[in-house]
């Protein structure tokens, strides 16, 4: 249907292109993005309010972050001197022919790593959180169970479990959930067989918020790759093949130094991961290219974060020379390979997996490894997981505060990286659907507390850190939802 | 009643810390070959010489051992594919729907084995084939090697007559039948995962020929081949890169002693359900438990069922691209080494759950048993096929295909009888 005919009237012309537009899907198309643009931006601010404040309202929480990255900067650049590497580097034309020869097999290389190290660990960056301090807020008080007894000393508002409950009302008891009621000893007919069959209606509209409603109960294995390429608004469009395509040839012709520390971190986690090892390959042509993606700038405007600036040889402080370095804005930090990791079990095309990635990452990572009020930022996520500790396994909290094994020590690297590398697959994806669900990391710290809760018998009779750790060590028979559901419909509040 | 039992008397000639400990645990008390042993856990050289006729002995009613005395029915490669094509034939001369073929002349139902000829009585039709696809590689492969010992690739005839001239005879078999080879096409278009190939290890327990009797372990394992899988002709030489026998992949540069390479089959079934649809996947699966089904029931009329035998098998399956499942090779003697703490673990519970079966309760065995043990026993097998349960007509033994969970099996009734459908068993 074109709207190229003699017929078209002016009088009708407008309702004519709404029709138009309904009828070839452009609406449900724009509906889609629209929908997009609203998850992602936060709501506009006062019309006074400086563009930080968008980025993030609270004054200490901004300059906490610029002192972190002040030092993450002062990392990258004395390991830089110290190993006489430059940040950027044009790649020979013998080097280029190599590395387009080799790009679907890069995890064959093994380039000499023992100099480099990451740049920081998710325990630095647990250290930073637990000295941020609000400065118009005295708490002289000893600390006692009237106050917080955990690692995280800033007054952010938090949920409590009956506003959870609330908020992630489709995990309620009577509400049929993947994870649980599509497992063997339950007739599919109860359940599963109907969820299936609205996934598959729901992927037929293409209607992103009736995906996003959806997924709340979980995806089915088939659907889920579409149901999230719906809910991001990823549709890897010839546009999109080509940009990737260009990013990809960026990759060939520059090196970076960041390139060190990404093979780095997938030598260390990915390729010895039981589920994502097979990978590995597809793990660095997602990261090089994204280190290079300068679209990923333009997610710094609602983030607490501000990407580091280099400058040109010889040019320190000229401002017509400084280039935003790496070219993303994204310092990778060790473990980082491990969001991407996952999304391999979706797409195994290359522009695809990059896209999910990336929409992924400035949609929600970016807020796990920034300070930032957010409430999915990780400090929120933090408190968060710790006042449901505090508040509903007292006992517990004291026990292991008492002993030394504060409970954020150990379930902080579980948030950092959404769980990734801890959980078994299956379960990590069901996780992520309610990720996707409800746009919110705040799963990220219920889970951790749901965590600490199962395995709360066993930990109340350990007596040393090293003991907690070890009862928590291994989450990979965990089922995710059956736990969350208890924790949160279940417990006694 | 309770009969106090003896301590079952065992022997075994492998020395593996997973058999041994599984034998510990149970209590039972180790002899020498010599003596009077219940259970003896033996390697297939043993094997041969306890039924041979030179050497052999009688086995009484208590005792058990772990091979039939003529696997080699199944597990050399020549004869499996003797076998097979004998058993093809007769379903077809007996006009069985299951021999149909379609318009190129190819077993619909039947086709799971690379064509594979058996020089030198074949020298002749596999010049033929070959030189009906010259750019077709193929596979050489030793009758009674394993672990990818003597294997090579080729993909011009003059490599093998390079090959029988450098030999110090002129035919391909020399006076012991060790030495015969098969070859196999090569299949060149295998599913490839991150890039990599892969084949799948399955082990499944066989109790009894006659009735059929088999299970499948649920733990299946996949093992990647550590370098990039390249159909180019220059790699042929690389092992590396097309064989994925851990015994050869162990000594590559990327080993990792993590994961040892392996994944497990739930993982398979995640990733091919999430980027290829459940309906297919499935179906694969399915096809992976019929394949295995017929290559038993193929060899079930020429297997000695010496009702003092069980067997655990190690089943290697290529998929192709097109996720066809293919049998390259079913071994008697499936590796017990473990290359990695998970691989311990697993091949601990195989035994484990292989003794619970065929050795009812750990006690002192009677060969004359019905070999039919409860459900509660399984452990981590499932039942693959129980011809008698099949023929009786049973109650419907299906077992939902559920991501992650079962190996998708959908019950065992008779093939002889219905209509082959092959994406239910029904």
């Amino acid at each position: 249907i074109s709207l190229h005919k003699p017929e078209i009237k002016l009088e009708s012309l407008k309702e004519d292109i709404k029709d138009f537009l309904k009828v070839s899907g452009w609406e449900k198309k724009l509906q889609n993005a629209v929908y997009s643009e609203l998850n992602v931006f936060p709501s506009p601010c006062h019309p006074a309010a400086p563009p930080e404040h968008m980025k993030e309202p609270l004054a200490y929480m901004r300059k906490a972050q610029g002192s972190w990255e002040k030092r993450i900067l002062k990392s990258l650049n004395s390991m830089c001197t110290e190993l006489s590497i430059p940040l950027a580097q044009k790649r020979p034309a013998s080097e280029q022919k190599e590395l387009l020869n080799k790009w679907n097999e890069m995890g064959t290389d093994e380039p000499d790593l023992t100099l480099f190290r990451p740049v920081y660990a998710p325990k630095d960056f647990l250290e930073v959180l637990m000295n941020l301090r609000n400065p118009n807020y005295e708490n002289g008080e000893q600390p006692s169970f009237r106050n917080h007894l955990g690692l995280i000393q800033v007054p952010l508002k938090v949920k409590d479990i009956p506003e959870l409950k609330e908020d992630f009302s489709e995990l309620g008891l009577n509400i049929g959930q993947l994870g649980i009621d599509d497992s063997t000893q339950v007739p599919p007919e109860f359940f599963e067989n109907e969820h299936v069959r609205v996934g598959q209606k729901v992927l037929a509209e293409q209607d992103s918020a009736a995906a996003q409603q959806y997924v709340r109960q979980g995806c089915p294995t088939a659907l889920r790759a579409d149901l999230w390429a719906l809910i991001l608004n990823i549709s890897n469009q010839p546009e999109d093949i080509l940009y990737y395509e260009q990013l990809k040839s960026n990759v060939i012709q520059h090196n970076l130094l960041v390139d060190s520390l990404i093979y780095k971190d997938v030598k260390l986690t990915a390729s010895n991961d039981d589920y994502y090892f097979v990978f590995e390959d597809y793990l660095y042509q997602v990261l090089l290219c994204f280190s290079r993606d300068t679209s990923v700038l333009e997610h710094f405007a609602y983030s607490s974060a501000t990407p580091p600036k280099s400058y040109i040889r010889g040019k320190l402080g000229i401002e017509e020379y400084a280039v935003f370095y790496p070219p993303s804005g994204v310092i990778p930090f060790h473990g980082f390979s491990m969001y991407v990791a996952p999304l391999c079990f979706l797409y195994h095309e290359p522009s695809k997996l990059y896209q999910m990635f990336r929409e992924m990452y400035v949609r929600f990572f970016f807020r796990l490894h920034s300070i930032s009020s957010h409430p999915s930022g990780i400090v929120s996520l933090c408190l968060l997981f710790e006042t449901l500790l505090q508040t509903h396994l007292p006992q517990l909290f004291y026990h292991l505060r008492e002993i030394g094994a504060q409970p954020l020590r150990i379930s902080f690297k579980w948030m950092v990286r959404a769980f990734s590398g801890y959980l078994a697959t299956d379960q990590l994806l069901l996780l992520w659907d309610r990720i996707l669900g409800y746009n919110s990391l705040e799963i990220l710290a219920v889970l951790a507390a749901a965590v600490f809760a199962f395995r709360a018998v066993n930990l109340m009779e350990v007596t040393s850190l090293a003991a907690a750790e070890a009862v928590l060590a291994d989450l990979s028979t965990l089922k995710v939802m059956p736990l969350l559901q208890i924790f949160l419909f279940a417990t006694v509040t | 009643f309770r009969i106090m039992a003896g301590k079952v008397k065992w022997v075994t000639d492998i020395e593996k810390s997973v058999l041994i400990n599984n034998f510990e645990k149970r209590g039972w008390i180790q002899v020498a070959e010599n003596e009077d042993w219940n259970f003896y856990w033996m390697s297939v050289q043993t094997i041969r010489n306890v039924f041979s006729v030179e050497t052999g002995y009688r086995l009484s009613d208590d005792q058990i051992v772990n091979h039939f005395p003529n696997h080699y029915e199944l597990t050399r490669k020549d004869l499996m594919v003797k076998n097979i094509k004998r058993y093809r034939k007769e379903l077809e001369k007996e006009g069985s729907p299951l021999a149909e073929k379609d318009e190129n002349g190819k077993y619909i139902y039947l086709d799971f084995v690379p064509v594979t000829f058996m020089p030198p009585a074949d020298y002749n039709l596999f010049v033929e084939e070959f030189r009906k696809n010259p750019s077709s590689t193929w596979i050489m492969k030793p009758c009674g090697k394993a672990q990818g010992k003597g294997i090579f690739l080729i993909n011009k005839l003059s490599q093998i007559k390079k090959w029988s001239r450098d030999s110090k005879t002129s035919s391909f078999v020399s006076q012991s039948s060790k030495e015969a080879y098969v070859i196999s096409l090569y299949i060149n278009n295998p599913l490839l995962i991150g890039g990599k190939k892969f084949d799948l290890r399955l082990y499944v327990l066989v109790s009894t020929y006659r009735p059929l009797r088999c299970y499948m372990y649920k733990l299946g394992f996949c093992r990647f081949c550590t370098v990039k899988y390249t159909p180019s002709t220059s790699e042929l030489d690389n092992m590396f890169v097309h064989l994925t026998n851990v015994a050869i992949q162990k000594h590559g540069d990327d080993y990792n002693h993590i994961h040892g390479g392996k994944w497990t089959v739930s993982n398979l079934r995640l990733y091919l359900e999430s980027t290829r649809g459940k309906e297919v996947t499935n179906k694969l699966f399915d096809e992976i438990h019929w394949i295995i089904v017929q290559s038993l029931k193929a060899v079930a009329p020429v297997m000695n069922n010496d009702k003092h035998c069980f067997e655990c098998y190690g089943y290697d399956i290529i998929i192709d691209d097109k996720l066809k499942p293919w049998l390259i090779e079913v071994n008697a003697s499936p590796s017990l080494t473990s290359s990695t703490a998970n691989d311990r673990i697993l091949k601990y519970n195989l035994i484990n759950d292989t003794l619970n079966i065929a050795v009812p309760n750990g006690e002192i065995p009677d060969c004359k048993w019905n070999k039919s043990p409860p459900k509660e026993v399984l452990g981590n097998y499932e039942v693959l096929y129980d011809e008698e349960m099949a023929q009786s007509d049973g109650p419907d033994r299906d077992m939902r295909s559920r991501s992650g969970q079962t190996t998708g099996m959908k019950g065992n009734r008779a093939r002889d009888s219905g209509k082959p459908v092959l994406t239910t068993w029904k």
